[in-house]
Order: C-alpha cells, then sequence, then structure tokens
C-alpha cells in the first residue's frame, strides 16, 4: 500500500475515533465553542486530505458534515437529531476507510442519502432559528476567503453544493444574534492564533510515530537480554567471589531498566480502549430508551497494549451488558425511586502488578433466583446442590458458557454468548473477573489483569524428573506435606485433599496430571504442594520439588503443542534449558471436575473467614512446666519421634544421629529431662543444611491464633506470653537456641559481638513476620527493636534511641513503608539511615518507587538469606564511611 | 511435479541427505536452516509421540521431532547420539531428529520419480519423489507435509 495512504488511514481513523467521543460531548455542551472547534478542525482535515488524495465520496461526506458543522458554529442550536446524522456520516466514513483499506481505492456508490439530509439540515437551519434574520448580517469573514475560488473547472461531485447556494444559505442562516456569533468567531480566530499552533508545535516535536513491529521487536530483544543476564547472574552465582560480579551487578541494573523503559513505550492508557464507548452508549441509549450516563474514571491508567487490545472487545460487551440487561427503564427506576438517569460507571486503577478494571452499574442487580433456576435447567448445578451455594457462587453461572437470563434477545445482548466469551477472553491473558451484586442496587464486575504479558514471575517446581514453572500470580501459598506433620495427604475415596487451616483443599499430583509417572514408588503422602488460586477456585498442585522463582520470559509454543492445554508456554531458563510453563487455568479445569464440591465448601468457609485477622499457625508444646509453650509453626523444619537408644554422648553434649548428620540436643530449659527410655519428641530446626533438636516433653497441638504477645519476657528463650486457646503460653525465642546448638554459632557469636554497634529497627504490621523474622536477625547478630507502625519507628527515632538501620514492610496500616522512608529522610538527623524494605510487592513499579523514596535495598518478604545479605552489605558500607 | 510449477523452475535441486533408520532421504536445502547436534532436549508431557521434546537453540525455542516415529519406523535407538535438521516452517523453528548427515547432492528435477504405489503409508504420505542415485535410492521429503499430517498420526 501507499505509505501516504497508509499515513492517511491511521491518522484519520484516529481523528474520527475523537470526533466520535467529540460529538457526545459537545451534544451535552452545545455551547462550548472548544469542543466544537476541535471537531470541526479534524473533520476539515479530513475533507482537505481526502481532496488531496483524490477520494471524492469521502471528500463529499466530510464536506457535507462539515458545513453543517459550521451551522452549529455560527450559532444553529444543537439538535440530538443533527448530531445522528453527523454521526451516521461519520460511520460512512469509517466504512468507507475500511473498504479503502482492504482494496486500496474507494469503492463505487454515492451517498446521496446522506448528504441530502444533511444539506436540507443546513437550508432549513434559518427556520429553526427563534429569531428571523437579519437583513443584513456581514458575511463571515471566513466566507470572503472562499470567494476566489468561485469557479469550478469541474463538474460537481455528489454532494456538493454550489458555492453560489452555499454562500446564499450561510447568509441566510446566520444565527439570531449576528453580532454575539462574530464576536465568538472573532474570539475564536484569536485564541487558537495564539494558544493552538504553539501547543501543537510542542507535541509534534517531542512525540515520535513508530511502527508497532518496531517496539515489538524491541521487546523481544530485551526478552532475549533479560534471559542471558538471568544466564549470566546463575555462572556468577557458582563462583563465589567472582571478579565480574560488579560490573554484572551493574548490568543487571542496566538490563532491569532498559526492561522498564521498553515496557514503557508498550504502555497505553486505559483511555484508548473505552474511547469507543460514550458513543455505544449514546447509541444504546437511544435505542433502549433509557437514559445512561457514562462514568469513566483513570482512564489515563496505563497497561501493555497487547493487553489493551485483548480487553477491548470484553469491555465494550460488558458496557453493553450493564446498558441493557443492568439497567431499568425511566419508568421502572421512577417506581423505585431511583433517579431516571441511569449510571454505567468504569474506573481503572493499579494495584500491586496488576491493573483493576470495575464496570458497575446502579441498576437492577442480578437475579440470583432466576439465575439459579437457569442454572438447573441447563444442568450445570444438582437442584440439591444449587441450595447450598451462597449468593456469590450462584451469581458466578453467568461466566458458564452459553448462559443468558435474559428473556428477549435484542439486537443489543441476550444471545447467550456473553459473559463466557468475555471470560474465555481475560482466561487468556491471565486475568480474572468477578461479580458483586446486590438486587436492586447494582451490579459490579471486577476485572483483575496483569500489567504486561511478557514477562512473568515464576515457580520453579520439579515432578517426574522434569521442571516446570508455574506463574507466581496462581500461587497462594507452599505447603510442605509429610507423614508426621500436620500437614498429612489425606483421602476421600480415592480423591486426595490436604487439611488446610480446617478447610479441605482438593489436590491434584503434577506428575500424573502430565502422565510422566516414572515408575518410581512415589510416596502419596509426601511432596509440596502448590496452593493455587484460580479465580474463586483453589486447589493444590502437588509436586516433588520447589526450587526458586525466576523471572521468566513466555514464549509462545510451536502450533505443533498448543492443543496441550495444561501449558501456557514455555521458556527458557537461566541455566539456558527449556522448561514448560504450567496453564493453572488449564489445570482449574481438570481439577473442577474432580473436586468441585470440595472447592464450594471451601469457597463457603473462606466467605466466613474474610474479615477475620490474620492467624499464625502454633506448634503447641510442654517443656519443663504445665503452663504450655508454643513456636510458630513456619519456623520449625519437621516434629520427630525418635528412639532414645539413638542418643549419644560426645563432649558432654546429647547428640542424635539424623538423616545422615550429626545433630545436636539442646533442652528448652533445665527442668526438661531427655527421657531414658522409649522415644523423644523433638522440635528439629533446620537452617543452611544444620539442624538442631530442641528437646521437648510432649507435643500438643498445632493451632491457629492471632498471635499477639501480650507480655514481654525478660527469660533467655521466651518471647514473652500470649493468650492462646484460653490459656496462657510461652512463645519461646528460636533464636536463642540456634547458637547453643551449633559448633561453628561461636564464629558467629564473635561476628555478633563485633556487630552488636547494629541495632535495627524492624517495622512490620503483621505479628507473624515480627516473630519469623526477628529470631532470623537477632541470630545474625543484630540488636532488633520491633515496633508495630511506622508511626511507633518515628517515635522510636525521634526519642533519640540508637538505630543503625531500618528494615520495614510496605504495607502497612495508616502509614505505609514508602511514606515511612520520606518521613526519615525528610529529618536530617535520620536522613542518611539505610532501609531496606521488605514486600510481598516486587513489582517494578514498586522498586521503582521505593528507589525514589530512598530504600537503600528491597527485599522480598520470605528472601531470608536475601535480607541478611543486604543487611551485610550496608554493615560494610558503615564500616568502609566509618 | 510437471513442467510450469514454481518449484521445479531450475532444473537442479540441491538436497541435504540424511540417514533415518538406514534409509536415505533428502531435504531440498532452500527449506534447511542449519544442522545441529541436540543437546538438552527436554520432554513435552501429553505431547503426540513423534514430539522428541523442546530444545534451547542459541537462544531460540526449538521443536524437535522424532523422525523415527514421524515416518512409521518405530522408535530412534538411543544409544547413539542423534542428529537435528533446523527448520523454519511458519515462522517457527523445528528440528527433525535423524541419525546422520551426508553430503548435499545436486540431482536434476528431470530424474526425480513418483512415489512408487506400494510404499509404507507413513512413508508415502511425506514422499514427493524419488531420486535413484548409484547404489541406493534417495527419497524426497516433502517439509510441509512432515508438519501437517503430523497431528492427524498424533491422534491416531
Amino acid at each position: 500500500m501507499d505509505d501516504l495512504l497508509r499515513e492517511f488511514l491511521t491518522e484519520t481513523g484516529e481523528s474520527l475515533d475523537t470526533v466520535d467521543v467529540e460529538l457526545v460531548h459537545f451534544e451535552q455542551e452545545p455551547n462550548n465553542a472548544k469542543i466544537l472547534d476541535n471537531i470541526f478542525r479534524l473533520v476539515h482535515t479530513i475533507k482537505g486530505t481526502c481532496g488531496f488524495l483524490g477520494l471524492p465520496r469521502l471528500e463529499a461526506l466530510a464536506h457535507a458534515a462539515e458545513t453543517l458543522m459550521g451551522k452549529f458554529r455560527d450559532g444553529m442550536p444543537v439538535t440530538g437529531e443533527a448530531v445522528t446524522l453527523v454521526l451516521s456520516t461519520i460511520d460512512r466514513i469509517k466504512q468507507l476507510l475500511d473498504q479503502l483499506e482492504r482494496a486500496e481505492r474507494e469503492p463505487a456508490g454515492n451517498d446521496a442519502d446522506l448528504i441530502a439530509p444533511l444539506e436540507r439540515m443546513v437550508v432549513d437551519a434559518p427556520s429553526a432559528g427563534a429569531a428571523p434574520p437579519p437583513a443584513a448580517a456581514p458575511a463571515p469573514q471566513g466566507t470572503a476567503g472562499t470567494l476566489a475560488y468561485q469557479v469550478l473547472e469541474r463538474p460537481l461531485r455528489p454532494g456538493e453544493v454550489a458555492l453560489d447556494e452555499l454562500e446564499r444559505a450561510f447568509r441566510e442562516t446566520a444565527g439570531p444574534d449576528a453580532e454575539a456569533a462574530a464576536q465568538a468567531a472573532q474570539a475564536k480566530a484569536e485564541k487558537p492564533a495564539e494558544a493552538e499552533p504553539s501547543a501543537d508545535a510542542k507535541i509534534a516535536n517531542q512525540t515520535l510515530r513508530v511502527n508497532v513491529e518496531t517496539l515489538e521487536h524491541l521487546m523481544t530483544m530485551v526478552s532475549e537480554l533479560v534471559l542471558t543476564r538471568n544466564q549470566l547472574l546463575e555462572i556468577v552465582r557458582r563462583h563465589e567471589n567472582s571478579e565480574f560480579k560488579v560490573p554484572l551487578q551493574r548490568l543487571s541494573n542496566v538490563t532491569a531498566e532498559l526492561q522498564e523503559g521498553v515496557m514503557k513505550t508498550r504502555m497505553q492508557p486505559i483511555g484508548n480502549a473505552w474511547q469507543k464507548l460514550p458513543r455505544i452508549v449514546r447509541d444504546l441509549s437511544a435505542e433502549l430508551g433509557k437514559q445512561i450516563e457514562l462514568d469513566m474514571r483513570g482512564a489515563d491508567t496505563e497497561l501493555d497494549r497487547q493487553v489493551l487490545e485483548l480487553i477491548k472487545d470484553p469491555l465494550t460487551h460488558m458496557v453493553r451488558n450493564s446498558a441493557d440487561h443492568g439497567l431499568e427503564t425511566p419508568t421502572e427506576r421512577r417506581a423505585l425511586g431511583k433517579s431516571e438517569k441511569g449510571t454505567i460507571r468504569l474506573s481503572a486503577y493499579h494495584e500491586g502488578g496488576h491493573i483493576i478494571i470495575e464496570i458497575g452499574d446502579d441498576g437492577r442487580g442480578l437475579n440470583t433466583a432466576r439465575i439459579k433456576a437457569k442454572a438447573i435447567a441447563s444442568r450445570l448445578v444438582t437442584e440439591a446442590a444449587a441450595e447450598k451455594l451462597t449468593e456469590t457462587q450462584i451469581h458466578k453461572f453467568i461466566f458458564a458458557p452459553g448462559f443468558s437470563t435474559a428473556n428477549a434477545v435484542t439486537s443489543v445482548s441476550g444471545r447467550g454468548v456473553g459473559m463466557d466469551v468475555v471470560r474465555t477472553n481475560i482466561d487468556q491473558i491471565g486475568g480474572t473477573i468477578e461479580v458483586k451484586s446486590t438486587l436492586g442496587e447494582g451490579s459490579t464486575f471486577i476485572i483483575r489483569i496483569p500489567l504486561t504479558l511478557a514477562i512473568v514471575s515464576a515457580l520453579i517446581v520439579e515432578a517426574g524428573g522434569d521442571r516446570f514453572a508455574i506463574p507466581q500470580l496462581a500461587v497462594v501459598e507452599l505447603v510442605r506435606a509429610q507423614t508426621n506433620s500436620e500437614h498429612k495427604i489425606e483421602r476421600i475415596k480415592d480423591a486426595p485433599v490436604l487439611r488446610l487451616r480446617d478447610k479441605l483443599l482438593p489436590l491434584i499430583r503434577l506428575q500424573s496430571l502430565l502422565q510422566i509417572e516414572n515408575g518410581e514408588a512415589v510416596e502419596p503422602e509426601n511432596g509440596f504442594i502448590v496452593v493455587t488460586q484460580v479465580g474463586s477456585q483453589t486447589f493444590g498442585i502437588v509436586v516433588d520439588g520447589v526450587f526458586h522463582t525466576e523471572e521468566i520470559v513466555v514464549k509462545p509454543m510451536s502450533t505443533r503443542l498448543r492443543h496441550i492445554n495444561m501449558f501456557s508456554g514455555n521458556t527458557i531458563l537461566g541455566d539456558g534449558s527449556v522448561i514448560m510453563i504450567i496453564d493453572p487455568n488449564g489445570i482449574a479445569k481438570t481439577v473442577g471436575t474432580v473436586a468441585v464440591q470440595a472447592a464450594l465448601d471451601e469457597e463457603a468457609n473462606a466467605e466466613r473467614r474474610t474479615g477475620t485477622e490474620e492467624v499464625t499457625s502454633l506448634l503447641i508444646f510442654r517443656a519443663g512446666a504445665a503452663q504450655p509453650k508454643a513456636v510458630p509453626l513456619s519456623l520449625v523444619t519437621r516434629l520427630e519421634e525418635l528412639d532414645t537408644k539413638k542418643v549419644e554422648t560426645s563432649n558432654g553434649r546429647p547428640l542424635i544421629q539424623y538423616r545422615g548428620q550429626l545433630m545436636p540436643l539442646i533442652r528448652v530449659n533445665d527442668q526438661v529431662q531427655l527421657k531414658s527410655e522409649g522415644t523423644q519428641p523433638l522440635l528439629v530446626f533446620s537452617d543452611e543444611g544444620r539442624s538442631m533438636g530442641l528437646v521437648v516433653d510432649q507435643i500438643v497441638d498445632i493451632v491457629e491464633e492471632h498471635l499477639n504477645i501480650e507480655v514481654p519476657s525478660e527469660t533467655p528463650g521466651v518471647l514473652g506470653s500470649a493468650v492462646i486457646k484460653g490459656h496462657a503460653t510461652e512463645i519461646i525465642d528460636v533464636g536463642h537456641y540456634l547458637p547453643q546448638a551449633f559448633e561453628d554459632w561461636l564464629i558467629r557469636t564473635e561476628k555478633k559481638l563485633k556487630a552488636k554497634a547494629r541495632t535495627i529497627l524492624f517495622v512490620e504490621d503483621s505479628a507473624f513476620f515480627r516473630n519469623m523474622l526477628t529470631p532470623v536477625l537477632r541470630s545474625a547478630g543484630y540488636a532488633v527493636t520491633t515496633v508495630s507502625g511506622a508511626q511507633d519507628a518515628l517515635d522510636i527515632l525521634k526519642s533519640g534511641e540508637r538505630v543503625d538501620m531500618i528494615v520495614t514492610d510496605i504495607e502497612m496500616p495508616g502509614m505505609n513503608g514508602f511514606e515511612l522512608a520520606e518521613a526519615v529522610h525528610s529529618d536530617e538527623r535520620t536522613a542518611r539511615l539505610p532501609i531496606i524494605a521488605l514486600s510481598a510487592l516486587t513489582s517494578q513499579d514498586a522498586i521503582e518507587r521505593g528507589r525514589q523514596v530512598g530504600f537503600h535495598d528491597y527485599i522480598a518478604k520470605f528472601d531470608r538469606p536475601g535480607l541478611l545479605a543486604a543487611l551485610k552489605e550496608q554493615v560494610a558500607t558503615m564500616d568502609e564511611a566509618a | 511435479m510437471s513442467i510450469g510449477n514454481d518449484n521445479h523452475s531450475g532444473s537442479f535441486i540441491e538436497y541435504v541427505t540424511v540417514m533415518i533408520s538406514g534409509q536415505l532421504f533428502g531435504l531440498p536445502i532452500s527449506q534447511v536452516q542449519d544442522v545441529f547436534m541436540p543437546e538438552r532436549l527436554a520432554r513435552v508431557p501429553l505431547s503426540g509421540p513423534e514430539i522428541a521434546g523442546v530444545l534451547n537453540l542459541r537462544g531460540r525455542i526449538v521443536t524437535a521431532f522424532d523422525m523415527h516415529c514421524r515416518l512409521g519406523l518405530g522408535k530412534r535407538a538411543t544409544d547413539r547420539p542423534a542428529m537435528a535438521v533446523g527448520i523454519e516452517f511458519r515462522g517457527e523453528s523445528y528440528g527433525l531428529l535423524i541419525d546422520s548427515v551426508g553430503e548435499v547432492l545436486k540431482l536434476a528435477e528431470s530424474s526425480r520419480e513418483p512415489v512408487p504405489v506400494n510404499l509404507d503409508p507413513h512413508l508415502a504420505r511425506v514422499a514427493a519423489g524419488v531420486h535413484r542415485l548409484d547404489k541406493q535410492l534417495l527419497v524426497v521429503l516433502d517439509v510441509d507435509r512432515v508438519f501437517d499430517s503430523g497431528s492427524e498420526v498424533a491422534a491416531a
């Protein structure tokens, strides 16, 4: 295709979209001269370009529309009818452009059907005006210029009007108040002259049209770069003290920034996908006889253009749905005491690495009874099962294929090919959709989609000797299942389930799902469980091993493999091997058929649970005294009961051979005695390949409790007391026992003495993380002051208490970590204090923001070695500075 | 196969010759990207038997086809390393696993003979003709058909 023509098509397409939106605005604000000017200018440009390129049909249409709009500009009253006519003209122009794009020439035919009414409206205009035209209205300035070209050297094209005639019409139709119109025209002429051209020129200089393909290619190359960087990092990780470490760190940072930069070029405001909606809603409101207001918020929220393309259609569809099914007719609304005008609200915002789009209406809401009846009729659920479902669960049926409760099939919607298609589209881009609805008050659809599709964080797991990647997005938590632990795989008939915090989780073995049983005897009761959530469905994927998380570049699978719906793509890992990426949606479908009921039960539980405070799993045991003691279960590696005969003594210390290693046994306190016969219960703690056995009298229970240490303790080894299941319980400090166990801990203790001066202020709202990380920090030799909120932290800093470093959570109620960092750095006394952020939020956005507010490092919440390394680095910097 | 077909406008075509299970095959050189030793082949669960796996070839993910399976010659003997012929087909990279690669032969288009009617159907489906060489026969592989009908075989 001719470059010129292609340019024209792109530009005109964009201009027309703008015209669409602006016209709808204009109809609502007929006196806004700025909007009209804008429309007029766009249509005028289109007309001019068409003439230049020799496209008579388009030119004629644009010309007729422009003439009518010229009338508006001159003060002709704006009627809905006229706007509709202009809109249909725009539509026709779009159709012609489409055909032009395909055939590369203008299609034959004429548009008298549109041009005639347009002209009629122009000519009839004076009669529409209230006042009779003044006899000698001065000709507008612009008209004088056109007089020079009065002689046409060709016959009139269809839709064209002879200039004489036009001139006559112009004179006759000068608005009711010619003077005002002239003034307005003058004002208009002045304003653009001074403001607009300069603004336009600026924009033209600062932006550049780039072919999408170029950007895509750039993105691919950056993705490759990320992969190569990962490979290098992997290699360097194997060589301690490599001289490449520093330059590689630099390369790594540059790569990350480059990646972010390229991502940005692909970002587009979501408003682009919304552009057509005002027009659609306007047409719908006319067609359905409803008054609809479209309220759009967050149109400048940006997301990847690939994602944008994919959600455009679902969004349009859902807005149509809201207009058709959601909103009532004005009569109904009046009867219900609502305002006649219904509202459809669209909003978009960022949350974590996601974009949330909400489409809500204030209409009638979902009719639960009807959906239930329809679901039973369509055999999606049995009548008995349906009775047990909650409202939310029933509402979910609207996403089932072929589901529609609309009584009448209208041209707008109701054909039952709606919401399931929407969901499929959203599933495809790894998003989720849910619906919240209250009868009589309206419904809101909440779509959650990832910011970008190209690079995702994934958990690398092993099953049947092969490795696979599971997108982190879907992973809720990891559970180690063992025969002796509280996390035990049980069976209901043949279906394996896991009892996890009072709910049953359906389990599926990745190995059998992928049919890669390698003949080895599998221990059905052991393994790692990746707790996965897809939409509202939660299930556990049982794998043989879990490695680490890695940023992976999703590469599409070969077409020959695309039929396997268990995989969403493949990728190259840092070590160069190719692995398949598991598609949680595909697995969910398989699990769904197996364990629907279990999932439903679980979900009902989840609903009951919402709103309760965060709870911690605690292991309750007795040691020495009758009073129970507890330790956060997450710290305990294993619970063991070992034969007392195996206990040996070396150097006066009890030891036991455990998994091929000598494990020191430490008593919780002096009252605890090693048993002389039978079995000895032990809590095994492992860290960096070493294990310690904590000798207790009896393991009592595992409970879920909101851990709140009420009475801090001075006794070494005891963090304090808390009320657990009605009993005052001592929470033990694991950090106290670890140094007693390891031989080489002495070396660490020395370090500890050296590092004694280093005090960490640890800010964390969750008691769980406070309790988990405080011992880790202490045992690494730091003095730790913990506070539960940013405000407390600031108080401590103000009090002048010694603090060398701050480790803080990001998401906290009240003041968050970003704000804390800003506050700390704005005070000159503490401006140079290193701050390490700790968060589950490790999106690029968050990291960037962290860098801006001055975090010295950014560590994922569960990355204990990472945290210690970061602290060490800060200490080293401080030592250097000292 | 007759005059006027674009593929055969030249009177000579160069073939990369490969051995699969003792039989000599020829692939038009214009369709062959490279020849490589397949390393670290990762199997793809739930895929058809002719998919040997996926591998990383200089940063590209290549889907490897087991030609033994594809041609109905049984599983490839795993005792010696395979070779692979890299082919780009509709924008995607594929590797055909074969036993060994031979020389490049320049053969006259006119000497190509139609596929014998009694050829094994697996073979016949992907063969575009036969050349008689001095000591043996060379079966010309039609690359499009190797990929196209593969799914039917997998389904069967």
